[in-house]
């Protein structure tokens, strides 16, 4: 089988404590370190397992500048076995559905049976993976926490609310957004990356991918990013004080108000 | 002003809170508008249909064997062609939502918002609203031309529900218009979560347990707390060690990593291999007898008390809402 | 008496005595004739053919030995024969275990007073005159009494042996079922072996006495209440037939005995009576280091390595080949070891064992000429995963161990090995993740490091080195920078060091983990980039010499960095100043009783046991007492760096069992010198319910409390 995992070059939100600039326009981006989404790398692990299972190529895929090929590099170390960057000007401030557009044309020079994506990303709306499949005409499966093939089609299992699974059986080429938790992504350090530093990574530009420049970039962007603002939040603990009835009562008026009671 | 439409999902015959707080949402964007519910299913379609009808203008109900379950590429299908070009569709941003709206905003050509938690308004075509980032340690205001039509997956939670109960009662029967419902992607089943097996990650309200607990048998009563919040129990590592509760209970670094949006710790101090596992800023509410437990320093809501005789009052009081 | 003379007088004694020995009552075995066979037959084919599948099996045995990765263990010589005077000949670590080790001495001396006289016989069997050179004179006389009690101390410590083993049985011998099948058999055999060689020997030597004594004719010294003297007391009875009878028999027993001993012994545990010698001259002789990924690959050449650590069996050093085959599997180890008495799923014992084993099923000595096995992963079929991760690297096997077995560079080049493969535990990859991007296992931004000197009290400030120069470097190390709790511990080194008159200042954002744990927990890459930058920094700073509070960097920059400046912990620092009187402290006030922890990177790995307790006592008026596992004994908290985050199954923690051991001593503080022993004993206090009761406190804070 091969397939084609979507990964992503992300702020780490582990590692980072983000904050917004002074002018609200963006992130403090000085003092961040970035990594592969961590829900990509769930779907690289899966798509090494399945490949090792059924036989196949595995290729990682990203949208980005250069420093984006770091990311590529790490999910090869782990074991995919060739990369692609794309990579242009013109695609910089892509919005997912501009992102989606670049992605299906790198569908579409290749051949791919499965393509897998991360279920979201830190920065992201969770939305690239249903995206892909609608333009591919390909079905979709989102929070995939279960994969077993079965011949021309997979069995897929979705994570839904209460920690329970959906299973669905899902006809190939399809599209699905791995969710975390599915395996157990193998370590990759230093060593694994300075092993295929020298691999080639092809990088696509608009005239490889033959794509339409007003539906990309910030050109095709539909949904726009205006400021960022840091949610209001309390300052400590705020004690509630009283009768335990009053405290009950000012409890539960916060626990209203937070989405604390269903 | 474009036609507003709630999918309304539903389960065993009651439709969702969700069903409610998309009509707020809706009013958001259009104070005056007349939102159009639309219900899908087999069986539950009508009793969902009248319940909704008392806060919508008016429902739409689709009923088809291969609707029994919602499966979001069947779902998806219908209404690629129930839903008018330019209209706006709001879908709760519930693991249903996520599958189905990304796809479909490509079918209908509209423009799609993700997981939006609140609404500032519509000007000219340009809806404005509200989106957090980075496991909603940020907000962004984010904007969209609606002409062409848009989908707009809202939190669930995020809006307070309609209660205003201002519908027409208007029920239409749309399911004669129902086209192929043939899909790539079938539906087998629903593998129900093992007891004990509880994914606390992915929890939005986690009652958390430590050492305060005192004792194994007191863990009833932060149980019961949780059935009456609709939450889940976690636990900080001492009660695991204490094989109290299992390993994948476990808040902390060496733990789950949890990002709920209200976490209760009950008698727990607040270490900070614990702490790491809380990520996301969730509204913290510490429960210790201890006033000066750490815990109190990150929590948003503090209570000096001893959670053993505290929390069953609190869930007595809960179960009586 | 000139040399010349001395000779004259040498060959003289010798021919008396061979003039006697002729006048022997009884037929010697090179001399019998049984049914018309000369039995001088079998004493020339038993020991031909016992040599010969000796010699064919330690062949078989040094077969993977040469297969094995190189090690560096021709270095040091003069220690290295110190070690094997000290820990082999005087047998120094057996007395840690009263009674077995006394058991061991009597029967290790036994066996070397013995083995001359095991090697006589065999000749004798040959030429019946035979006498080992330089044994002929009062020499031999005195051997011969020598060893009549060296036989019978041996027999009678086989007695014990086999006693403790069926009617005491001491846990650290059991096999759980896991790890397979109980050794109790196989030790038993043995020792009715050992006995079987004492009994003949006498038993030979008794009944020639006896004939010739009944003969009158010359009779050997035989030692007063020596097994030989019961033997010839109750055969002075016997007729000249039984006593010829017997001596040959007796002869035969002990020949073949000697030759099936020595062959057995390369077959299970007793091969450490030949490798023990061997493995304590080869034993590590530096402490607190790692060994390198590969001898003789540099650094920097660490790249053009294919694979890295011990994947499959040969990929251990000769040396750790060695220590499988030596290991006594006296459980000495597993008995020390923290992780085993919280069951976790480690026992270094059988990391021996199983390692052991697995080299018998590969290189298999029957049948002759059967090929050797492919060596499997050793990862997921010899060795679990968790099994290898449990270990807290707290070195008490190793000092444990009588004879020089190592564990922890065996615990880290497996560990190397699943990096490579990518076989980390989801929750190490995380801090291991922070550590590559961040310098820290938290994640924590580098801006922050400093962060902690913004509680110090006024007067006491901390220089960044990096832009106003300092005479000393105090590194701070990740968990005292960014724990809440821990930089108390920080706070309180600012201060010792800037009441004791130190010029000193930090790195700030430039200083990265030290990386005792990342090297320890077998991601050598990572651990060569953070001591590179750190070296750059250190070295870029111009410090002449370097504090920590840390123990875990103290270890790493002393004994894993290379050409830094002298490293030294806070408690040296405070026993140095409080004897200089640079420092003075107050005293107790208090009426507490203290106990000191030793952390096992200061205690263990470097040798400091004195200062801290030195510092601690330097504070009059307070009562300090020891818990019965202190000094070299002293029992893991948990272990700390990248342990913290990482949690095995276990039965209980180990923080809880050594705050249970402070309570036993009655202590109420745990005085440790170390900060993740701290957050362990705090978690430990709360889990085992002794808040109240026992409290924990870092050497540092209370000295800094008690500053005058």
């Amino acid at each position: 089988m091969d397939i084609l995992v979507c990964v992503k070059r992300v702020p780490d939100t582990a590692e980072n404590e983000i904050e917004v600039n002074k002018s609200g326009s963006d992130i403090e981006r000085d003092d961040l370190v970035y990594s592969v989404n961590e829900w990509d790398n769930y779907a690289v692990e899966e798509a090494i397992q399945i490949r090792d299972n059924v036989g196949g190529t595995v290729t990682v895929v990203t949208i980005g500048d250069d420093e984006s090929e770091e990311v590529l590099r790490r999910e090869m170390a782990m074991g995919a076995d060739s990369g692609i960057l794309v990579s242009d000007k013109a695609f910089e401030g892509s919005d997912g559905k501009g992102i989606a557009t670049l992605l299906k044309a790198v569908v579409e020079k290749g051949k791919y049976d499965l393509i897998l994506t991360g279920a979201q990303a830190d920065d992201g709306a969770g939305q690239v993976g249903g995206m892909l499949a609608a333009m591919l005409d390909y079905p979709y499966a989102s929070l995939v926490n279960k994969v077993e093939v079965k011949g021309d089609a997979l069995t897929v299992g979705r994570e839904i609310e209460g920690g329970n699974q959906e299973m669905n059986e899902i006809s190939l080429p399809c599209v699905l957004s791995i969710q975390t938790g599915i395996n157990e992504p193998r370590y990759v350090g230093i060593r694994g990356i300075r092993k295929v530093a020298s691999v080639e990574i092809p990088t696509y530009g608009p005239g490889d991918l033959g794509v339409d420049a007003s539906l990309v970039g910030t050109a095709g962007e539909k949904v726009k990013r205006l400021d960022y603002f840091v949610p209001v939040l309390g300052e400590g603990a705020e004690m509630l004080e009283g009768s335990t009835e009053d405290i009950i009562a000012k409890l539960i008026e916060y626990l209203k108000a937070k989405g604390g009671l269903k | 002003m474009a036609d507003i439409y709630a999918y309304i999902t539903h389960k065993n015959g009651v439709a969702d809170d969700s069903a409610l707080e998309l009509l707020t949402a809706a009013k958001k964007i259009d104070a005056g508008a007349a939102v159009t519910a639309i219900v899908t299913g087999a069986g539950d379609v009508d009793k969902v249909a009248a319940e909704v009808a008392a806060s919508y203008a008016k429902v739409f109900t689709y009923k088809n064997d291969a609707l029994a379950y919602p499966n979001a590429e069947v779902v998806r299908k219908l209404l690629i062609t129930a839903v008018p070009k330019g209209a706006i569709l709001l879908v709760p941003h519930d693991t249903f939502g996520m599958d189905l709206s990304p796809g479909l905003s490509i079918k209908l050509d509209a423009v799609f918002l993700s997981d939006v938690t609140d609404i500032e308004g519509v000007s000219g075509t340009t809806l404005k609203a509200i989106r957090q980032e980075y496991s909603g340690m940020v907000s962004t205001h984010v904007t969209c031309d609606i002409a062409g039509g848009a989908v707009v997956n809202v939190r669930p939670g995020a809006f307070p529900p309609d209660e205003s109960k201002s519908g027409s009662g208007a029920v239409e029967d749309k399911s004669g218009t129902i086209g192929d419902l043939s899909a790539k992607r079938k539906f087998l089943e629903v593998v129900e979560a093992e007891v004990g097996d509880v994914d606390i990650t992915k929890a939005d309200v986690l009652v958390s347990i430590g050492r305060g607990i005192e004792d194994q048998d007191n863990i009833e009563i932060a149980q019961e707390l949780a059935d009456a919040m609709g939450a889940v129990v976690s636990c900080s590592r001492p009660i695991v060690d204490a094989k109290w509760l299992e390993k994948s209970r476990q808040v902390g670094t060496s733990g789950q990593t949890v990002k709920p949006k209200v976490y209760l710790a009950c008698g727990i101090s607040g270490s900070f291999q614990h702490l790491g596992g809380i990520k996301g800023s969730p509204f913290i509410v510490a429960i210790n007898k201890n006033p000066k437990a750490p815990i109190f320093q990150v929590a948003d809501v503090g209570i000096e008390a001893n959670i053993v005789e505290f929390l069953p009052e609190l869930t007595e009081a809960i179960k009586e809402l | 008496m000139d040399i010349h003379s001395f000779f004259k007088y040498y060959i003289k004694i010798r021919k008396g005595e061979q003039e006697q020995n002729m006048e022997n009552a009884l037929i010697a075995p090179a001399q019998y004739v049984f049914l018309f066979i000369p039995t001088i037959i079998f004493s020339l084919l038993i020991p031909i053919i016992g040599v010969a599948i000796f010699a064919y099996i330690m062949a078989l045995r040094m077969a993977p030995l040469a297969k094995a990765a190189p090690d560096k263990r021709f270095d040091q010589i003069p220690q290295r024969i110190f070690n094997v005077l000290k820990i082999w000949l005087a047998q120094y670590r057996q007395p840690r275990y009263r009674t077995a080790g006394i058991v061991h001495i009597v029967i290790f001396f036994g066996f070397l007073i013995l083995s001359i006289r095991s090697c006589s016989l065999v000749i004798i069997g040959l030429a019946p005159d035979f006498v080992m050179p330089g044994f002929d004179g009062v020499i031999g006389h005195i051997y011969n009494v020598l060893k009549d009690y060296a036989a019978t101390g041996v027999l009678i410590a086989c007695c014990i042996a086999a006693w403790r083993r069926v009617v005491v049985k001491p846990a650290r011998y059991a096999v759980p079922a896991k790890y397979g099948k109980d050794h109790t058999a196989e030790a038993l055999f043995v020792l009715g072996l050992i006995s079987t060689l004492m009994i003949s020997e006498s038993l030979f030597e008794a009944t020639e006495v006896a004939a010739n004594a009944k003969a009158g004719l010359h009779v050997e010294f035989l030692a007063p209440l020596s097994l030989v003297w019961f033997f010839r007391l109750m055969l002075m009875a016997a007729s000249e037939g039984v006593l010829q009878g017997l001596h040959i028999i007796a002869y035969y027993i002990h020949d073949l005995t000697f030759f099936f001993f020595l062959c057995f012994l390369p077959l299970g545990k007793h091969f450490h009576v030949i490798t023990s010698l061997f493995n304590v001259f080869f034993m590590r002789v530096r402490r607190g280091n790692i060994k390198p990924v590969r001898y003789g690959i540099d650094e920097d050449a660490l790249d053009q390595l294919e694979s890295f650590g011990v994947k499959k069996i040969e990929d251990f050093t000769w040396k750790h080949l060695l220590d499988f085959y030596s290991c006594a599997d006296c459980g000495r180890c597993s008995d020390n070891c923290p992780a085993n008495a919280v069951g976790r799923p480690l026992s270094p014992r059988f990391i021996s064992i199983k390692g052991r084993d697995t080299l018998f099923k590969n290189y298999p000595i029957y049948p002759y000429g059967a090929a050797f096995k492919k060596s499997e992963p050793l990862i997921g079929s010899v060795y679990e995963e968790d099994e290898i991760w449990s270990c807290t690297t707290c070195g008490a096997c190793e000092q444990e161990c009588p004879i020089g077995i190592e564990y922890i560079d065996k615990i880290v080049d497996l560990r190397r090995g699943m990096v490579d493969e990518g076989l980390v535990p989801q929750s190490l990859q995380k801090p291991l993740k922070a550590i590559e991007k961040r310098g820290n296992p938290w994640g924590k931004m580098e801006k922050k490091r400093a962060e902690w000197t913004s509680g110090l009290p006024e007067g006491v400030t901390v220089k960044d080195i990096t832009k106003e120069p300092a005479d000393m470097l105090y590194f701070v190390d990740s968990i005292t920078s960014y724990d809440d709790r821990m930089q108390s511990i920080g706070q309180a080194t600012a201060m010792i060091l800037a009441k004791g008159g130190a010029d000193f200042g930090i790195l700030g954002k430039d200083e990265k983990d030290a990386g005792n744990e990342i090297r320890r927990f077998g991601e050598e890459m990572l651990f060569q980039n953070v001591k590179q930058m750190n070296t750059e920094a250190i070295l870029e700073s111009g410090a002449t010499r370097i504090v920590t509070a840390d123990p875990h960097a103290y270890n790493v920059l002393k004994n894993d960095y290379t050409g830094l400046p002298p490293v030294t912990h806070i408690s040296q620092f405070i026993a140095q100043s409080v004897k200089s009187g640079a420092l003075r402290l107050k005293s107790a006030q208090d009426n507490k009783v203290y106990t000191y922890h030793d952390p096992c990177y200061l205690g263990r790995h470097n040798d400091v046991y004195d200062d801290p307790r030195a510092a601690l006592d330097a504070i009059s008026g307070l009562k300090r007492v020891e818990m019965e596992r202190c000094g070299d004994r002293s029992f893991c908290c948990g272990g700390g760096g990248l342990m913290l985050f990482y949690e095995p199954e276990e039965e209980q923690r180990m923080g809880v069992l050594r705050v249970e051991m402070a309570a036993k001593a009655g202590a109420n503080v745990i005085v440790t010198a170390c900060p993740f022993c701290l957050v362990n004993m705090e978690d430990a206090i709360k889990v085992a319910g002794l808040e109240g009761q026992m409290e924990a406190i870092d050497l540092s804070e209370l000295v800094a409390q008690h500053l005058a």
